[in-house]
């Protein structure tokens, strides 16, 4: 323990620095706001009607996602097929879209006049509707299920293979399989997925509302939305966007509480080879997991890339030169998060419990309005903020994907220092060549996912440009907003699918030379 | 690299400009995109002005005055225009604001007097619908009907709380009732404008709350003459898009030429295929060919700016009531 605690000192300590730096530039927004607020600030009965609803439809879309994510994560696993490598690949696709174009993806589908009712017409059944809290949970389990279970599956990739091979030589029955490797896999890794998707769905509002079917599906995000715009009531913003950090701290200091103290057992860094999974019946488990899954997944998609394909001639030229922005905006904001999540991650990942991973969750939970005003009230006596409309973007993209990263990096992470710890120190790798060692190319596959998703969420984030906007310089996310709110839908649709085609580029390239090179 | 050599170029470029007036008109964003009436308009304005117009977008009307609120009197805003008659008393408050000298023969169906703000185009709302379906006439054979509508949230939009204020104007105390009837037919509540004209284009829903003007689009820009608007007997609610002179600019006398020149034909005549609203003052050549199909109401709604600011919050709560049920 001793050994282990040497280690940590002169490898990390980056690592407080980097969240330490992220929490400030939310506090440092909160605080600006909060010198401009006319106090004091009333918090009525509805605004606890409001908090109720916020909550309770994030638990359900938390709790939801992380169940279908499990099973679909453990068919993966272990099983090997055709497209299975693409279809990895595109768990990262709803995800990234923006969320008019994957409500819009979704309706295709289940709406009213979507394709499942087309089909029940057929034989005289009413249209299906999905508008209430249902269609809430269900848009966010689309946009959600994948991420966990990306999470998940990195997390049963992680079970060094003479484990499941010693079970195979033994002949253990899937129960016993399930107690003893599986099991304390999941304990790791699912409270973190829990508390993540609770606050990506917390901080949700577009969605909520247009599916949620009206007023009832008001979500504190909302509220803060109203507090800025209409009633400028800069005082009432500030304690909202408390309020919901509030709520995302404690549902993460809750989750992360019941992670377990790291007790995996050292391999080899062997392919996984499942000799326990072979019966009959989990395989045929396993395909139709699978399918559910792709199914769910890929309908909504393929209805946003005929739409995007029928759109794409309309695209005037200033969508490509928006395009072009994004992506630059896309690599600043991934080289920042990969300098920032690297060692915060190697702090969290050599501390017993995940309790410190709160601080890094809370980057998520602040409102993108509230960060944007509050940078906006602090550049503004200095310079002009049109001017640091990009390089804020990038920097705010790169905080909202550091909490994923965290999430990604912060496992692997601990079952390396687990697993070489002790030999590092004894060897006396610090700094550095500890990194470049043992550390980089052992963490490299989970790195490469980390990256990609700050890449595509990056290209896809609307976010704090909005506020700073300047006409001369539009994201693709804001030219596609444009497109549609002056009546062009198909170019619109077009440039959709130009966003996530690029955005899936990204996450692929940088997926791809993760789990290429790595070993 | 790249955002230092994008800093240099804008420091030469002020530099360049040193010798011209700069006019700076904060908008909202789609009055300054490559579709909107903004780079039109800034070329027929630096013809004749000898200076350079710039426009600065901000999300949409009500994003527009709280981004001026955060500035405050050291904002370098010259002109604001994209202010909507529901946001008048809110902007006023401000002091910020300082008298205009337009005059101007307004077409307006309703009659304008104001001292700090002058309109330079107008639209009605309305249900928009496709042709093959018959429209209700009216709110409560709307509620009477089985048919589905998408609307925007008036916390977040300009058009949700211009319906509202549709629907106040029209019933006033019976309001409540009206949005009880209503709320088996509002399928959904959106964030803004393109998410609901989104489901609508989608079939999602049979009607959705936009402007009378909308048809025109389809049938000017893609010809397309299958959308309708409803025409109800109750009247329609306007909206009135305004533009105002700060009291702190520094280019006074360029200031009061724009908002002339705003009034003007040459101003005008770009609004109604860009903006897809009315021209406060109708050019000598006349609407373009289109305009002539879409549907004149009987009666023109509009609160006063104070009626309106004042009329909010109740209106608000009521609207809330009926549809959470």
């Amino acid at each position: 323990m001793a050994q282990r605690a040497r280690t940590i000192k002169t490898a990390v300590f980056g690592g407080p620095i980097a969240a330490g730096t992220a929490l400030g530039l939310i506090l440092a927004a909160l605080l600006a706001v909060m010198s401009r607020a006319d106090w004091p600030v009333q918090f009525s009965a509805s605004d606890w009607a409001v908090l109720r609803f916020t909550v309770w439809q994030a638990v359900l879309s938390a709790l939801f996602s992380v169940v279908f994510a499990v099973p679909v994560a453990r068919a993966l696993a272990r099983r090997r097929f055709f497209g299975r490598a693409a279809l990895v690949t595109l768990l990262g696709a709803p995800f990234i879209l923006p969320v008019i174009v994957a409500v819009l993806g979704i309706l295709a589908v289940y709406g009213r006049a979507g394709w499942i009712s087309d089909f029940l017409g057929l034989f005289g059944l009413p249209p299906l509707s999905i508008y209430g809290l249902e269609g809430v949970v269900l848009a966010h389990v689309f946009f959600n299920m994948p991420l966990a279970t990306r999470l998940i599956l990195q997390g049963w990739q992680a079970i060094p293979a003479e484990q499941f091979r010693l079970v195979g030589q033994l002949g253990l029955p899937p129960r016993t399989v399930l107690q003893a490797l599986e099991w304390p896999m999941l304990k790791q890794t699912v409270p973190g997925a829990i508390a993540l998707v609770f606050v990506i769905c917390l901080t949700s509002f577009a969605v909520a509302l247009t599916l949620g079917g009206g007023p009832r599906a008001t979500t504190i995000e909302l509220a803060i939305y109203q507090a800025f715009r209409f009633d400028f009531d800069l005082g009432r913003a500030a304690i909202l966007s408390l309020v919901q950090l509030v709520v995302a701290g404690t549902a993460a200091v809750i989750a992360l509480w019941v992670l377990p103290p790291l007790a995996l057992q050292p391999g080899l860094d062997r392919p996984v080879r499942r000799w326990d999974a072979r019966g009959r019946l989990s395989r045929a488990m396993d395909a139709i997991w699978i399918v559910v899954a792709a199914l769910f997944l890929l309908l909504p998609i393929s209805a946003v890339v005929i739409k995007g394909v029928i759109g794409l001639g309309e695209m005037p030229a200033s969508v490509w030169l928006a395009a072009w922005r994004s992506l630059w905006v896309a690599l600043l904001s991934t080289v920042l998060l990969v300098a920032a999540a690297l060692p915060v991650a190697a702090w969290l990942g050599q501390r017993e419990s995940g309790r410190a991973e709160t601080i890094t969750l809370l980057g998520l939970a602040a409102s993108p309005l509230m960060i944007g005003t509050g940078w906006f009230i602090l550049i503004y006596p200095v310079a002009d903020p049109r001017l640091f409309a990009l390089p804020v973007t990038a920097v705010v993209n790169a905080m909202m994907a550091l909490p994923f990263a965290v999430r990604i990096l912060v496992p692997g992470l601990r079952q390396i220092f687990a697993d070489y710890g002790r030999l590092s120190a004894a060897m006396g790798l610090q700094g550095l060549a500890l990194w470049r060692i043992v550390l980089l190319p052992r963490i490299r596959l989970r790195l490469g996912f980390a990256a990609g998703l700050a890449a595509a969420l990056s290209v896809g984030d609307l976010g704090v440009v909005t506020l700073f906007a300047d006409p001369e310089v539009a994201t693709l996310p804001l030219q596609m907003y444009r497109l549609m709110g002056s009546y062009r839908t198909d170019a619109a649709s077009g440039a959709a699918l130009l966003l996530l085609t690029l955005a899936l580029c990204l996450f692929w390239i940088c997926d791809y030379w993760g789990r290429h090179a790595a070993r | 690299m790249k955002y230092l050599m994008t800093t240099a170029a804008v420091l030469c470029a002020t530099a360049a400009w040193a010798e011209t007036p700069v006019l700076k008109v904060y908008t909202y964003d789609s009055f300054v995109s490559d579709w909107g009436p903004g780079p039109a308009v800034e070329a027929a304005f630096e013809e004749t002005c000898g200076c350079d117009l710039q426009f600065v977008g901000a999300g949409d009307g009500a994003a527009l005055l709280a981004r001026l609120k955060l500035e405050g009197a050291r904002s370098d805003a010259d002109i604001v225009l994209g202010l909507d008659t529901n946001l008048l008393a809110a902007a006023k408050e401000t002091g910020l604001f300082a008298a205009h000298s337009v005059s101007a023969d307004y077409t307006l169906p309703v009659s304008w007097s104001d001292d700090t703000f002058a309109p330079y185009d107008w639209g009605y709302f309305a249900f928009v619908h496709n042709t093959d379906m018959t429209a209700p006439t009216n709110f409560s054979a709307l509620a009477d009907s089985d048919l589905k509508i998408a609307i925007q949230d008036p916390r977040s939009s300009t058009p949700g709380l211009g319906l509202l204020m549709w629907v106040k104007a029209a019933y006033g105390d019976e309001a409540n009732a009206i949005w009880s009837g209503l709320s088996d037919n509002v399928l959904t509540v959106t964030k803004g404008w393109s998410e609901s004209y989104g489901l609508f284009l989608d079939g999602e829903v049979d009607m959705v709350l936009s402007y009378t003007t909308s048809p025109a689009y389809h049938l000017i820009a893609e010809e397309d003459a299958s959308k309708a608007a409803a025409l109800f007997d109750e009247g329609h609610y306007m909206q009135v898009e305004v533009a105002g002179k700060l009291a702190a600019s520094d280019q006074p006398e360029l200031a009061d030429a724009f908002l002339s020149f705003m009034v003007s034909d040459a101003f005008q005549s770009i609004i109604p295929t860009t903006n897809w609203m009315y021209p406060a003052v109708t050019p000598t050549a006349g609407l373009p060919d289109g305009f002539e199909t879409l549907i004149t109401p009987a009666s023109s709604l509009l609160l006063s700016p104070e009626d309106a600011a004042a009329a909010r919050d109740g209106a608000l709560a009521e609207w809330r009531n009926a549809l959470a049920q």
